[in-house]
């Protein structure tokens, strides 16, 4: 992971996510007009995000059948820049949703799904500090991390599909994919995730790396 | 791996500039253009430019401090 050609795949990924982003031809729709760029930059946050719960989530498990602490260090400095993004996503939503829907927080069950999905992680971390023994916190918060996750899934990815959601794709919305007629989207937006998700794992062994060279020095002195 | 990088970055830059002259003559075809959304491009794409450099410089200087060990 310390090769440096994907670091450059993923800086130029998400360039030229920006370019074709603002300038590529995008389909005209009522309410929406231009803001539907807003694809490319807001939706590859929540992929992001997975991307590095999932991460987490496998270290957790590799964690209780190996007990290597490195394997910990990862879980946590995944989860730490998987929440930023998931940070960054509900701010952009919540802009994009004042102008088109007319509310910042319109009461969508996607929208409080990601709320109590952001809260599960953020007690996951207070869990973490509050735990002083190092083995029955990386335990204890592997156990949490790896029950987390599934509950997150459901709550930003199958609940909100299953009832009425402002957002694409539920109840009886149309997905992106029936907007996008002419596929002009599908590329950038491609684009956009694989260098979002690139520069999120980046961020994250950069991170990883930091805590080593802690962890290292503690045990030195 | 900092000469490859600006290089490349640098490469990009001007590609774009070029592009954006192209676009410039062509006003009447280029919807956009006339709105003038190429300098917000600019603007955004020297930010990311800038984070993604300073993610570079922030990997080389770990990778300083892990070989010092």
């Amino acid at each position: 992971m310390r090769k440096i050609w994907w670091k450059i795949l993923a800086a130029s990924f998400v360039c030229i996510s920006i370019v074709a982003g603002f300038i590529g031809p995008v389909p005209e729709l009522p309410i929406l007009n231009e803001t539907i760029r807003n694809v490319y930059f807001h939706v590859p946050m929540w992929f992001a995000m997975i991307t590095l719960y999932t991460i987490s989530m496998v270290y957790s498990i590799k964690y209780l059948s190996s007990g290597k602490v490195e394997f910990d260090t990862i879980a946590v400095e995944a989860v730490n820049t998987g929440i930023i993004f998931c940070f960054l996503g509900l701010l952009t939503g919540m802009q994009w949703a004042n102008i088109t829907w007319g509310d910042p927080w319109p009461n969508d069950p996607k929208l409080n799904g990601s709320a109590i999905a952001t809260l599960m992680y953020l007690a996951y971390l207070v869990l973490r500090n509050a735990l002083e023994e190092e083995q029955k916190r990386a335990k204890i918060s592997a156990v949490y991390n790896i029950f987390a996750f599934p509950i997150m899934v459901v709550l930003l990815y199958i609940l909100p599909k299953l009832t009425d959601s402002l957002h694409p794709g539920s109840g009886g919305n149309s997905t992106f994919g029936d907007l996008d007629m002419d596929n002009y989207m599908r590329p950038v937006f491609y684009t956009a995730v694989i260098g979002w998700i690139l520069t999120g794992v980046w961020i994250c062994t950069l991170r990883y790396r930091i805590r080593l060279i802690e962890n290292k020095r503690t045990q030195l002195s | 791996m900092k000469k490859i990088f600006l290089s490349t970055s640098f490469l990009f830059l001007s590609l774009l500039s070029a592009f954006a002259q192209s676009n410039g003559v062509e006003m009447a075809t280029y919807l956009r253009s006339s709105g003038k959304i190429w300098v917000v491009v600019l603007v955004v794409l020297t930010l990311f430019i800038g984070i993604f450099i300073y993610l570079f410089t922030m990997d080389r200087r770990i990778k300083k401090l892990e070989k010092d060990k």
